[in-house]
């Protein structure tokens, strides 16, 4: 099944064209892979995709929904998390306080009482609010092995951890849909296994994870099936052995023969 | 002189309710706004002309006050709130000045430049709070900087404030968390409006005479310059702020010196300061409030082991 989809999606800052015509399709409950040169467009798609950014042409539907253009914290609130290339933790606040905000929008709103009487009542039961978020997030930090590190500052927090972090943070949305954005980077070997088997872990909670990184060996083992731009168009898709022997890939990698 | 002393704690006071509402907007959401001036005027304005032309009685007044205020607030933030840094305390600057201008130029609202006299002084139960009386008003004064602080520290802890922090920390990382950062910087521009307005209507009742004179952007300088001796992100401290601020500039009356040291020796004086915190304790003389640990009692103070960080929400314009 589809979860995601966009269709003939353009994104042009002025003259130059970041994203042309991608047609990119994200499977349920698969790894898919997004891969090519620096400068592909891949983080742009991300961005239009996740609300960041508003497309110039195109759409995007998830779960049968056009969500093109919609606000960020609409998108994130119908179930699609993200990270960041450089890492956007809330630096002054809490390992706690990070992956709790990533509950805010969950309290707060039921449907069975009106919007001042939620507001009142959250107000006055401080307290239960905030147990709720707390246990929810420490579950999420038990899952990176964090929770030993619940009350240190974000930006005290070690490189690798600060990955993790924003990755608990992204899940404990509960989304159905994860976008990494290069998690692997700056990560030595060891740090890359463990974050392959994270991965992996995610999946088999039944969330569908799309990936873009440049770490191939990563990529290659743990993607389902990869997506590969270059200069903002999508040249090919297929299984990672699909992938390998493309000519169009190879090309985009590492030039022509010849030329 | 005890009267003299009175007095600069009713001012610290009426002033540390707009340095709280200062301290949500930029300590919490770190945007750097200019504009507690204009929303102080609007509350002395609304209780001043609900009380004289309508014979309102000053405890009405306080709500309707720091609801206008509250409303400017929502009023500036709306179209100024994708501007950040310095481009907002421009635009912030000069949004003050028009409300300061339009009171100055609708005489048959506001009196023009003459202003309003005769305010009514409030009362309660019967029992009249003269101003002339400093016990009496001082301790209405610091009865609203209570409530306001139980308020502000209430919402500061609660996930609301959480939310204003990650808006400051990162703004896309938030709304990309599925928080609504527009509805919460207008949010955090019409509380910290309301209180500068409910400051106002404590201005009005008082003096019991209102002049657009005093309501000039001096005032927020003063009351940004509150905020950040004391400590952005901590009510304690810029209630303390306020009223080291008002200690110093009444410091040449209160020593008898006020012949000898000009009134302009103040303005001296908080260029002074700024300049020395900046350098030597960008985050105030208390700092952020320290952070709650998981079990909410053991306490964790805030490490700063970068000077510049708290500086950087105030002149962060090139982010």
């Amino acid at each position: 099944m589809t979860l995601l989809e966009t269709q003939k999606l353009t994104r042009a800052y002025g003259g130059v064209v970041a994203v042309s015509e991608v047609d990119f399709e994200v499977e349920q409950g698969l790894i898919t892979g997004l891969i090519g040169p620096n400068g592909a467009g891949k983080t742009t798609l991300f961005n239009n995709i996740t609300g960041l950014d508003v497309p110039t042409s195109g759409t995007v539907q998830f779960k049968g929904k056009n969500i093109t253009g919609k606000n960020a914290h609409t998108i994130c609130r119908m179930g699609i998390a993200r990270t960041f290339q450089n890492i956007r933790l809330f630096k002054e606040l809490t390992v706690l306080e990070n992956v709790m905000l990533g509950r805010h929008f969950k309290v707060g709103r039921s449907a069975s009482t009106g919007r001042l009487a939620t507001a009142l009542k959250s107000f006055f039961s401080m307290e239960e609010e905030e147990s709720i978020m707390r246990e929810h997030a420490l579950k999420w930090l038990s899952f990176f092995h964090l929770e030993h590190l619940v009350d240190e500052l974000a930006k005290n927090l070690p490189y690798g951890h600060q990955r993790e972090l924003e990755i608990a943070r992204a899940l404990a949305t509960e989304p159905s849909l994860l976008f990494l954005d290069e998690p692997a980077a700056g990560m030595n070997p060891q740090e890359t296994d463990a974050l392959m088997k994270t991965i992996r872990k995610i999946r088999s909670l039944g969330i569908t994870v799309v990936l873009i990184e440049h770490d191939m060996k990563l990529v290659m083992n743990i993607c389902d099936t990869i997506t590969v731009l270059n200069y903002g168009q999508n040249i090919a898709q297929g299984t990672p052995s699909q992938i390998k022997r493309n000519p169009l890939v190879v090309e985009a990698y590492l030039g022509k023969e010849d030329a | 002189m005890l009267n003299f002393i009175l007095l600069i704690f009713i001012y610290s006071g009426i002033y540390a309710l707009m340095a709280m509402g200062q301290n949500v907007i930029t300590g919490y959401v770190g945007l750097l706004s200019l504009c507690q001036a204009g929303f102080f005027a609007i509350g002395s304005y609304a209780t001043a002309i609900l009380s004289v032309s309508y014979g309102w009685n000053f405890w009405l007044t306080v709500p309707i006050a720091g609801l206008l205020a509250a409303l400017a607030g929502i009023i500036i933030g709306l179209p100024t709130l994708r501007l950040k840094g310095d481009y907002l305390a421009i635009a912030t600057l000069g949004f003050g000045e028009i409300i300061r201008n339009i009171i100055n130029n609708w005489d048959s609202l506001t009196g023009g430049p003459m202003g309003i006299k005769r305010i009514p002084m409030a009362s309660i139960f019967g029992y009249t709070i003269n101003p002339f009386d400093k016990w009496a008003f001082l301790g209405m004064v610091w009865i609203f900087v209570l409530l306001g602080y139980l308020f502000f520290k209430r919402l500061a802890r609660s996930r609301i404030g959480r939310a204003l922090e990650a808006i400051r920390e990162d703004e896309i990382a938030a709304s990309s968390m599925g928080i609504n950062t527009t509805k919460y910087k207008v949010w955090a521009f019409a509380l910290g409006a309301f209180a500068a307005g409910v400051a106002g209507s404590l201005q009005a009742v008082f003096t019991l005479s209102v002049t657009p004179g005093p309501f000039t952007f001096m005032v927020s300088i003063m009351v940004l310059c509150m905020v950040v001796l004391g400590g952005m992100g901590n009510f304690i401290a810029v209630i303390l702020g306020a009223f080291l601020i008002q200690f110093i500039s009444y410091f040449p009356q209160l020593v008898g010196l006020s012949n000898v040291i000009p009134p302009q020796f103040k303005q001296i004086l908080f260029g002074l300061i700024l300049v020395v915190m900046m350098i030597w304790r960008p985050q105030g003389i208390l700092g952020r409030a320290p952070r709650m640990s998981i079990s909410g009692i053991r306490r964790k103070k805030r490490t700063t082991s970068n000077g510049g960080e708290s500086g950087d929400t105030i002149q962060g314009g090139s982010r």
